[in-house]
């Protein structure tokens, strides 16, 4: 069953990468396929983009353009086989998933599937192996049910589009490395899910190659989570160094013994588990998109809107969450850097929250607010409320999934309009939408009794019961956060679908999206708010030692789950309350005066402008490392590479060498008397020297 | 004064020596070469014929018949090769014969 789980999705993605290399054949007859691919985008680029969405900024050029008469691409043959493959196969994998978490969880019938060797040198041994306990089989739910329901979603969302089989594949492909990142049985297997779902991520951030800012995107998301993966890579060796092992059984059981131990670094010894748990969660800080490495979460939003959904909302992302949780009894061990997570995700959660503030672009506020919670979730990982933060984790995917293909729906009702300032009065239009977009917006922002306002607020109760010295900030920063993102997520809202239309022609032409794109988000909706009632005691309450069992581990001077129970009930409606006073002033600000906002950017322009370029950290790694790099590229590229080692190395023999047979072939001239006399002067040195030799006596 | 043998060799290596210089001296015709080449055979074959003489053997002589007979049919088909190279060409002129020049 869990090898179906794991091993569906990957034969969902060679059938459709099949029928996608297949059909490129088709299109471009005689030429290898791969290059044939590419070279289509030259070619029909224009045309071939279908639906891509673009930024609000080049609003005209795109209204221009979508009326033109387009030469009309064929979609790829057998595009709906591989719609229906991979989806088929995702809802069979969604099913099984659900059946694994009721028997892992609730029948207690952990699983170890172990499938191949992988690696066996000296002491590293490596095996494939599904390890199935109740955290991945959360996972396994969470990643199978929205990858199913993005899958149904995409039939409709890419229509239009003609590289359809190339998608499915690359979603099928992602889903099947997430699914090993979550059923790994050791450090190497995650590592390779979690470089896995990085290059699914590349691949479909990039997906419309021929939009350069698609492309810069997928290579941005692709270099930050390589600075990510560079100390996820050397926490393993360090992993490996102090355990000898790198399956999870043998390394939590050595665990406890490397206390107090210490690595020796150039002059500094330092403690080993600390310098273990910050380099892994340096990982996890790439991955999740965390304070200082978030730049490329809002870049990631050139891809298509299901892959925001599924990839950069509900699971990838959250794979840094994933991880600190599987590692908890290294974290547990390493107080000093759990404090550093709490610190991150605190920093994160306002961070991303202020910025969200401003911005006007439908998808970059979503973006925002997904990395606004992960901070959330690694407060609650920091502060050693791990069930907890896995809750935020699995309502999250729900409601985030849900506002993102809602917003795709709106950018599909709006023409691939994204700019929020273009949009307005769109609830007579898309009633549906509009009513799930509320419900993904009631979740996200805690309204009592929807899924996220168990999960958020457990996650600020576990924050003010936290021991470690930055607890307390992470408490105030997550409460102010409330506030921010229900402000908003609110104003989101407002300027979508209330007040007058800014665009009549946009207005006008709004419809409804396809039956196949609403039932995902019904599902969804009610996912949002149905996932919170009935597992908050298995997550956050008195279940979650018989729930999680050995999945998760506790320090036995953790009382955190115990402690959230008994805090102060001003405490407990404070989010609330934040809530109700963001919303209040969204309201305030957007219905009421909508004069108001504007007034207020113009009052604070420094303020304004400082949110809106997303606090300058693009400007400020652009200057601190683009730029040196760039240089010190181009002095390796032009005085290394070109002058030195190509001046000195091969062209410098191959041009020494056509020197040399240059004036070797001047000797051929051609003409026979100078063969003749080559020749006579030849024969009459050779008699001479016959006769000085052996002739000679 | 008898005419001896070191007289027969002189004359013959002036033959020899006129036929190499009327190879790489001559820039004009391919037909020249061939003479030339004719002239080379030719001392040798006197060559031949003295030391027969002189050493009354007589196996000299008849090697002498058989380089005519070799010297006979390669001049045959050097003029022949010489007619088609022209047809082709256009010319036999030995400037004109440099395909080989690299």
């Amino acid at each position: 069953m869990y090898q179906a789980i794991v091993f569906l999705p990957l034969l969902g993605c060679i059938i459709a990468g099949l029928v996608a290399l297949a059909g490129a054949r088709a299109r471009f007859p005689g030429a290898d396929p791969a290059t044939g691919a590419e070279d289509s985008a030259h070619d029909h680029g224009p045309h071939a983009s279908g639906g891509a969405p673009r930024l609000g900024g080049d609003h005209a050029v795109i209204h221009g353009s979508s009326h033109e008469p387009e030469p009309h691409v064929p979609p790829a043959m057998g595009s709906r086989l591989c719609e229906v493959v991979t989806t088929a196969f995702l809802l069979i994998a969604m099913l099984l998933s659900w059946l694994a978490l009721y028997r892992v969880g609730f029948g207690h019938q952990d699983a170890h599937v172990p499938l191949l060797p992988f690696i066996v040198s000296g002491d590293l041994k490596v095996d494939w192996a599904l390890r199935v306990d109740t955290l991945t089989a959360v996972m396994l739910v969470v990643v199978t049910t929205v990858s199913a329901l993005v899958h149904l979603y995409s039939i409709g969302y890419m229509a239009e589009d003609p590289f359809r089989p190339r998608f499915f594949s690359y979603l099928s492909l992602f889903t099947f490395a997430m699914l090993m990142l979550v059923t790994a049985d050791n450090l190497v297997q995650l590592f390779f899910g979690w470089e896995g779902v990085g290059l699914a991520s590349y691949l479909l951030i990039g997906f419309w190659y021929h939009k350069p800012e698609a492309n810069a995107a997928a290579i941005k998301a692709f270099i930050v989570n390589r600075v990510g993966d560079f100390g996820f890579a050397l926490g393993i060796f360090a992993v490996f160094l102090m355990t000898g092992a790198v399956d999870l059984d043998t390394v939590f059981a050595q665990a406890p013994a490397l206390t107090g131990k210490t690595m020796h670094f150039l002059s500094w010894d330092l403690d080993a588990l600390t310098v273990i748990c910050l380099l892994l969660f340096m990982g996890a800080m790439g991955k999740s998109a965390q304070f200082l490495l978030h730049t490329w979460l809002p870049d990631a939003m050139e891809g298509p809107t299901p892959v925001s959904a599924l990839i950069h909302a509900a699971t990838m992302v959250t794979a840094g969450v994933f991880m600190v949780a599987r590692l908890s009894p290294l974290f547990e061990l390493a107080p000093n850097a759990q404090t550093v997570v709490t610190g991150v995700g605190a920093m994160t959660a306002i961070f991303a929250a202020t910025v969200g503030l401003v911005q006007n672009d439908i998808k970059r506020i979503v973006a925002y607010s997904t990395c606004s919670q992960l901070g959330y979730m690694f407060v609650a990982m920091g502060v050693g409320a791990y069930s907890v933060g896995m809750f935020h984790l699995f309502t999250h995917a729900f409601f985030k999934a849900l506002l993102f293909l809602g917003s795709g729906s709106v950018i599909t009702a709006m023409h691939h309009e994204q700019d929020i300032r273009k949009m307005g009065g769109l609830k007579n239009k898309i009633p549906f939408t509009y009513a799930v977009m509320v419900i993904g917006t009631l979740a996200l922002t805690g309204f009592p009794l929807t899924a996220g306002y168990f999960s958020k607020d457990a996650i600020i109760e576990a924050a003010y019961v936290g021991h470690n010295v930055l607890a307390p900030h992470a408490f105030w920063a997550t409460v102010v956060a409330a506030g921010l993102t229900a402000f908003y997520s609110w104003r989101l809202i407002y300027k979508t679908f209330h007040g007058a239309p800014h665009d009549p022609a946009h207005y006008e032409a709004a419809h409804e999206s396809p039956m196949v794109m609403l039932v995902p988000l019904g599902v969804l909706a009610a996912g949002s708010i149905l996932a919170g009632l009935p597992f908050v005691d298995l997550f956050a309450g008195h279940g979650v030692e018989e729930f999680f069992r050995e999945s998760i581990k506790f320090a036995p001077a953790n009382h955190v789950l115990e402690a959230m129970h008994e805090i102060p009930w001003q405490i407990k409606m404070l989010p609330t309350l934040m809530m109700l006073g963001g919303w209040g002033v969204a309201i305030w600000f957007y219905i009421l005066r909508p004069d108001m906002p504007v007034a207020l950017a113009r009052q604070h322009p420094g303020l304004y402008r400082f949110l809106l370029n997303k606090w300058y950290f693009d400007e400020l790694y652009d200057f601190i490392f683009v730029r040196p790099m760039l240089w010190l590229g181009r002095l390796l590229w032009k005085g290394g590479d070109g002058w030195l080692i190509d001046g000195f190395g091969p062209d410098g023999v191959s041009a020494r060498v056509i020197d040399v047979t240059r004036n070797v072939v001047r000797l051929q001239t051609g003409y026979l008397y100078h063969y003749a006399f080559a020749m006579l002067v030849g024969v009459a040195a050779f008699i001479t020297w016959f006769m000085f030799t052996s002739g000679g006596h | 004064m008898t005419i001896g043998l070191g007289h027969y060799l002189t004359v013959a290596a002036i033959l020899f020596t006129l036929g190499i210089f009327g190879i790489f001296i001559n820039r004009k015709n391919v037909i020249i070469i061939l003479m030339s080449i004719e002239l080379i055979l030719l001392a040798v074959n006197i060559n031949f014929v003295a030391f027969s003489a002189s050493l009354h053997d007589l196996v000299g002589q008849v090697f002498a018949l058989l380089v005519l007979t070799v010297a006979a049919a390669e001049a045959a088909i050097g003029l022949a090769i010489l007619a088609v190279f022209f047809r082709t060409r256009g010319s036999i002129a030995v400037e004109d014969i440099n395909a080989m020049k690299g």
